[in-house]
């Protein structure tokens, strides 16, 4: 028995040692929210190892799952020095971020707009900005005689979707792409198109939204009329039938590539991967959601962004230094930036490279416009999965049967959820 | 034990001493990944149940609220009713047809290893994969009918048992065929000679001699269905949902696996606790229920 002890006790000591053995080396690790870019940023971690000897580790979350990664990643005595907190995240992970301000990385940043602040603490910056709307091939729209330059309002987009659509058969394409309603592609309505409807809630009333810095507890629902009559037009005139729209399984970036749909819901991000297809970037134009809403004429993109730098606070300062330093040197080095750029579109900082995306370029035409910006409020979306889902369970019904009763289903899904989902987050 | 005289025998004392004096060692592997992969985290997770927590290590103590939350929370009821009755059906379905399909394939029939091989392989498939191969066919099938698996609560029901039956019926089949092959071949030579018609000796002779293997299956099958989560999630995901007037929902194909993982995930941080309370109240549900059902159907084996 005395042996049985021994033994154990060694084992003991030894699993102590091996937990007491991390090194007190300065590291990074950066806790990664876009797949896509999962490559680049690894180029860009051995860039900055090969340069100062600091090792950088990436690690980026499948698809869909980084909130379960990071509640894991965070548990361990090595978590990540760098991960993504979005407004909707800080009841969650505030505490856990250090305040920004007057740090080297926020004195880079170019505006503020991209800032999220508990308070008066900044718990995290935006790293880049990305912009939605509707994605036009206007060579299509050339074939069926019209320009996108015609479209400048409601009534004016749905004319034309509405003649390419009486026209389809000897046009041989449809006006939208399919609005497909799994995981892949349900977003772009629940999470996008929506959006619509909240920021002219946040335009009515600035104040009920803190003007920008957190959600309301409740909505109005004063939009749903301009929602319905967009998303209606989308699905109506688009290439595949309604009532197979809940299957999903469709892949509207391929039809869009391939000619099938002159129009597309989507964002700046799918701007490289269409020219990969073989687009031209002169027949690409993005504009935007137009519902019916007075004014619409100035109105311009939904920019913004869900891409935030949070510092771990609860890091040593060792790590806490080495992570300040490794941002400064992204958001300042040529080379890097470069790269970073490559792969976000576009980076809010000062000495960052310049965007080549021909989707925010056109974003900060409307502006310079004079147009309103649609701020991404969809941001403030509580218990965001949950709520997604719900709505996405009213548009199946809606869609397979477009009666008045299923729409009050969709209004419920969107904005008695609202409040139900903020009391569960916030309570 | 008698030891051997002969120092070489592996009994014999000078081999067993020093083999039982470090027995403990070689337990040790064992017992450690029982502690640290199962002890620990089931007295941590039910810690954390009374618990308000972020991760697992930054909690604060709050008693019992997240029971009472639990409790009082419809869609986890809804969700008990309807992984309960799914629990009765395809532990009846898998049950019968696994019977059958052992029964059918101990009567000598040509190529009988072959079906053998082929209904057993459907179980090396992940949950996962199998729910979105079957969502799938029903959707490809569904569609000719402009519906889905997502449409409707009983496809989604049904879909569920037809995959699970699929996957878990080669399972039980290979348990039923090594209890009819132990049912002694003289008691059914009696059966034959004292005049017993088949289906007699199938209902006097067979079934109650295959009594243990009618236990382990029905044990297995009675809490796969509760704890059945993958396929759930892959196949329905819960929907379609149901949205009251005040803005909540009731997921209507959601089991308790997947509420409790959709309270935990899908939900800000407050409701993490009660999703643990939810998770030991079910640990205590499939618990009680197998050790009832095991103590049940111990009576009814034959003593051979």
């Amino acid at each position: 028995m005395k042996k049985l002890f021994a033994v154990l006790m060694a084992l003991v000591m030894v699993l102590s040692f091996a937990a007491c053995g991390q090194d007190d080396e300065p590291s990074v690790y950066w806790l990664n929210f876009k797949p896509e870019s999962d490559e680049a940023l690894k180029e860009i971690a051995e860039m900055y190892t090969a340069e100062t000897g600091i090792p950088v580790e990436i690690v980026t979350a499948a698809s869909g799952t980084y909130s379960e990664t990071l509640t894991a990643e965070m548990d361990k005595a090595n978590a990540p020095t760098i991960f993504v907190v979005s407004p909707n995240g800080v009841p969650t992970w505030g505490d856990y971020c250090l305040d920004l301000t007057g740090t080297p990385i926020a004195n880079e940043l170019a505006t503020d707009a991209y800032n999220v602040y508990d308070g008066d603490k900044l718990v995290s910056i935006g790293y880049c900005y990305e912009c939605y709307g509707i994605i036009v091939n206007n060579a299509l729209l050339k074939k069926a005689g019209h320009d996108v330059s015609e479209i400048t309002n409601f009534d004016s987009l749905k004319a034309v979707v509405e003649d390419i659509t009486a026209n389809k058969d000897t046009l041989g394409f449809s006006a939208f792409t399919s609005a497909g309603m799994d995981g892949s592609s349900s977003w772009r309505f629940t999470g996008h198109l929506i959006n619509l409807e909240y920021v002219h809630e946040y335009r009515d009333n600035p104040e009920a939204w803190g003007n920008g810095a957190y959600g309301p507890a409740e909505l109005t629902g004063d939009y749903m009329d301009n929602f319905k009559a967009l998303y209606d037009l989308m699905v109506e005139n688009s290439t595949t039938d309604r009532k197979e729209l809940a299957t999903g399984g469709f892949d509207a970036a391929a039809e869009f590539a391939n000619g099938e749909a002159a129009f597309y819901c989507n964002g700046n991000w799918e701007f490289q991967g269409l020219l990969d297809k073989g687009m031209n970037a002169e027949d690409l134009y993005m504009i935007p959601y137009y519902s019916g809403i007075e004014g619409e004429e100035k109105a311009g993109l939904n920019c913004g962004t869900e891409n935030y730098w949070a510092i771990n606070g609860k890091a040593s300062q060792a790590d806490i230094d080495a992570t300040m330093d490794f941002l400064v040197w992204l958001v300042t080095d040529a080379e890097a930036s470069e790269k970073a750029v490559t792969t976000f579109g576009v980076m809010p900082y000062k000495s960052a490279a310049e965007s080549t995306n021909r989707f925010l370029a056109q974003a900060n035409a409307y502006l310079a416009d004079g147009c309103y910006n649609f701020a991404w409020v969809t941001n403030y979306q509580p218990n965001v999965d949950a709520y997604r889902e719900t709505a996405v369970n009213a548009l199946n019904a809606y869609n397979a049967d477009p009666s008045d009763a299923n729409w009050a289903t969709v209004v419920t899904a969107f904005i008695d959820g609202w409040a139900v989902q903020y009391a569960a987050a916030n309570g | 034990m008698k030891l051997k005289r002969d120092s070489a025998a592996v009994n014999s004392e000078m081999i067993r001493k020093p083999i039982q004096r470090w027995a403990p060692l070689f337990l040790i592997p064992m017992v450690a990944s029982f502690l640290i992969g199962f002890v620990w985290p089931f007295f941590h997770g039910l810690f954390l149940s009374f618990c308000k927590f972020r991760t697992t290590s930054d909690w604060e103590w709050i008693g019992i609220d997240n029971y009472g939350k639990a409790l009082t929370d419809e869609s986890f009821m809804y969700s008990f009713g309807f992984t309960a009755i799914f629990a009765v059906v395809s532990l009846v379905l898998i049950n019968v047809f696994a019977f059958a399909v052992a029964y059918a394939l101990t009567q000598k029939i040509k190529g009988a290893n072959l079906f053998r091989t082929v209904f057993f392989m459907p179980n090396l498939i992940g949950g996962i994969v199998l729910g979105y191969i079957w969502s799938m066919i029903f959707d490809g099938f569904l569609s000719y009918y402009q519906t889905s698996i997502l449409m409707d609560t009983e496809l989604g029901f049904w879909g569920l048992i037809i995959l699970t039956c699929w996957q878990q019926i080669g399972y039980m089949m290979i348990i039923y065929i090594a209890g009819l092959q132990a049912v002694p071949e003289d008691m059914l030579e009696a059966a034959k000679i004292d005049g017993a018609s088949a289906m007699q000796t199938l209902f006097k002779v067979t079934i109650p001699n295959v009594m243990p293997s009618i236990t382990i299956c029905t044990f297995l099958s009675l809490t796969n269905g509760f704890k059945l989560f993958d396929q759930n999630l892959a196949l329905t995901g819960g929907s379609p949902y149901i949205i009251n007037p005040d803005g909540t929902s009731i997921h209507t194909t959601e089991m308790l696996a997947l509420n409790i993982y959709q309270t935990f995930y899908g939900q800000n941080t407050a409701s993490r606790g009660v999703a643990q309370a939810k998770a030991v109240l079910f640990f205590i549900l499939v618990a009680g229920l197998a050790l009832a059902q095991l103590s049940a159907t111990r009576k009814k084996e034959v003593q051979q």
